[in-house]
């Protein structure tokens, strides 16, 4: 499988990524060779083979849905780019 | 007071003896790494040197010593690779997307060191997100090994991304240090450095606080400059944590009393698929010594097979990427860390993220998007997710037969910075041998086994069962006997 600028561009777009134009050429290059070196994989057997997304086989431990830790918005706000009256500023979203 | 010199000459084992024997105390100690650290400047191994913190902990840690009440490693110098977060001390992978964000909180495993007596003298140096095998993509820049062919003074690569730590370690600037490991990054850079790596079965050591990269493969693990050592800091960073959700609940083993015992009876398998086209004589050479030296302590070594081994490194790069692409979507300029203004709230992201990111951090991100993305999942994501079960299988196929694998560590020596910065499918295949226990979820660890023919180190690798480091470090302590391994960099910084 090759891609070609347009799906870089699609794709830079999901990951938010702002990509220059003149760069979309390179980057669909460079994609493309991995993707056909990853492509060998299309060799192996697979029928029936139970995917395996973890390597724990244990499942997932449950806890009470209760508040182990909170009542610290300074420590929370103090990386934030800006923050005021204990909220995260952010851009404005809707006009 | 003792001699500097021979203060960072020491093992963390004698050295933990020397502070709880009063022959020196953590401060002395602590001092003379500190003055190694500042004048190895040039090998560019930490991105932050803590020195007031680094001698506050000591000065506790002395206090303690003399009170009666010594941890396991009370008063020892170690430093930290920054993918942990610290409490108070900025932490950034190795990205500038993180900015100067400085952590509210500590991480489990810096927490257990600490809780254990260990002194932080700083954080190190890292691929970007631990992504890369040669620390170039650091946004801090790459660091230099304190290797160098014989009669060369080119700079060479520590390996990646732990290449700070491993640096560090192989020039004495610490006593041990943490890493982490998604594909081989504890491993591939102990090998270049002639230290001792380790990778614990996954979920061994909290994930809690360590900068998500591949969240079902990353693993922390210690760089060290002796099996013992290795073991001793692993013994502190490993044990069950509920803010970890895949954190084993097992008990940790008291690993450090497993080296040195006989591997006498051991069944270690040496698998034939890793005996790759193109592998440099000097490292079958290696391999094959190895064999002999675990054959001479008493074992019986026997070829075995692992059918699926080419495929590891193609399926992680569809997992890994893909895990990478939703684990780094947080880095968004909202709550922490960079933020580029613009315009619109879609263009502050985009622009954030194209200008925080590095290069390759943005090719994994991009491509785990893509593989991600409709339509493509079922060929890419999934069928990576079940030639990862194969690769699994294979493991466990014979390790009903033998008790450990020994492998090379790396294709290759230390190569030179820049050497294979413009190839990523050159630079991915650093991993061959090292992936494919992230996928499986194994434990595996590198240990020096000599020298090249230009005088760098080559390293050997065991892997072992699940929840069985203990059965590695008993074989990794007979091949460091018998390897007698004392190479040490010549100091050019």
């Amino acid at each position: 499988m090759t891609i070609d600028a347009a799906t870089v561009r699609k794709v830079a777009k999901l990951a938010h990524i702002r990509e220059s134009e003149d760069r979309l050429e390179g980057l669909a290059k460079e994609l493309s060779g991995i993707l056909q070196w990853i492509e060998q994989l299309g060799e192996v057997d697979t029928d029936g083979v139970e995917p395996m997304a973890s390597a724990v086989a244990l499942a997932l431990p449950l806890r009470e849905d209760a508040v182990t830790e909170g009542g610290n918005p300074a420590e929370i706000l103090a990386n934030a780019p800006a923050a005021r009256n204990n909220f995260f500023v952010v851009p404005k979203v809707v006009e | 007071m003792s001699d500097p010199a021979d203060l960072t000459g020491l093992t963390l084992k004698d050295a933990l003896e020397g502070l709880r024997g009063r022959r020196f105390s953590s401060e002395e100690i602590t001092r003379a790494h500190l003055e190694a650290m500042a004048a190895a400047r040039p090998l560019n191994a930490f991105v932050l040197e803590t020195p007031d913190q680094a001698l506050a902990m000591a000065r506790a840690s002395d206090a303690r010593i003399a009170a009666g009440g010594a941890g396991p490693l009370e008063g020892a110098p170690i430093g930290v690779k920054d993918l942990f977060c610290t409490k108070g001390v900025r932490s950034t992978a190795g990205s500038r997307i993180l900015g100067n964000f400085v952590p509210p909180y500590e991480s489990t495993v810096t927490a257990n060191l600490w809780r254990d007596g260990a002194v932080m003298l700083g954080k190190l140096n890292m691929d970007e997100f631990a992504m890369g095998s040669s620390n170039e993509t650091s946004a801090f820049g790459p660091v230099v090994n304190p290797w160098r062919s014989a009669g060369s003074n080119r700079a060479l690569t520590p390996g990646g991304s732990s290449g700070g730590s491993a640096a560090a370690v192989a020039a004495h600037l610490a006593l041990g240090a943490t890493a982490t490991d998604t594909g081989g990054s504890i491993r591939q850079p102990a090998s270049l450095t002639g230290t001792v790596g380790v990778k614990p079965t996954y979920g061994r050591c909290s994930r809690w606080g360590v900068v998500a990269f591949a969240s079902s493969l990353d693993q922390a693990g210690p760089l060290a400059r002796t099996v013992e050592d290795a073991a001793l800091l692993l013994r502190s960073m490993s044990g069950h944590d509920p803010k970890d959700s895949t954190s084993l609940t097992a008990e940790v083993p008291d690993f450090p009393s497993f080296v040195g015992r006989s591997p006498k009876g051991l069944r270690v398998g040496v698998p034939k698929e890793y005996r790759v086209d193109g592998m440099p004589p000097e490292i079958e050479a290696l391999w094959t010594q190895g064999v002999a030296w675990l054959k001479e302590a008493g074992c019986e070594v026997v070829e075995v097979s692992l059918p699926h081994t080419r495929y590891a490194l193609p399926a992680y790069y569809i997992i890994a990427p893909a895990e990478a692409s939703s684990n780094l979507a947080r880095y968004d300029g909202m709550r922490y860390g960079l933020r580029v203004d613009a315009p619109t709230l879609s263009e502050v992201y985009e622009e954030t993220r194209a200008a925080g990111f590095g290069e390759e951090v943005k090719r994994r991100i991009l491509i785990g998007a893509y593989v991600l993305s409709a339509g493509y999942y079922d060929a890419y994501y999934l069928k990576a997710q079940k030639v990862r079960r194969r690769i699994a299988d294979d493991f466990a196929t014979v390790f009903e037969q033998v008790d450990a694998l020994l492998t090379p560590t790396a294709p290759s020596a230390a190569f030179a910075l820049g050497e294979k910065a413009a190839d990523p499918v050159a630079m991915y295949l650093n991993d061959i041998f090292t992936v494919t226990v992230n996928l499986a979820g194994l434990p595996a660890m590198s240990v020096p086994g000599g020298l090249d023919a230009q005088g760098l180190p080559l390293g050997l690798q065991l892997i072992g069962r699940a929840l069985d480091e203990s059965t590695l470090f008993t074989l990794a302590g007979a091949l460091e006997k018998a390897a007698d391994f004392r190479g040490r960099p010549q100091r050019w910084w």
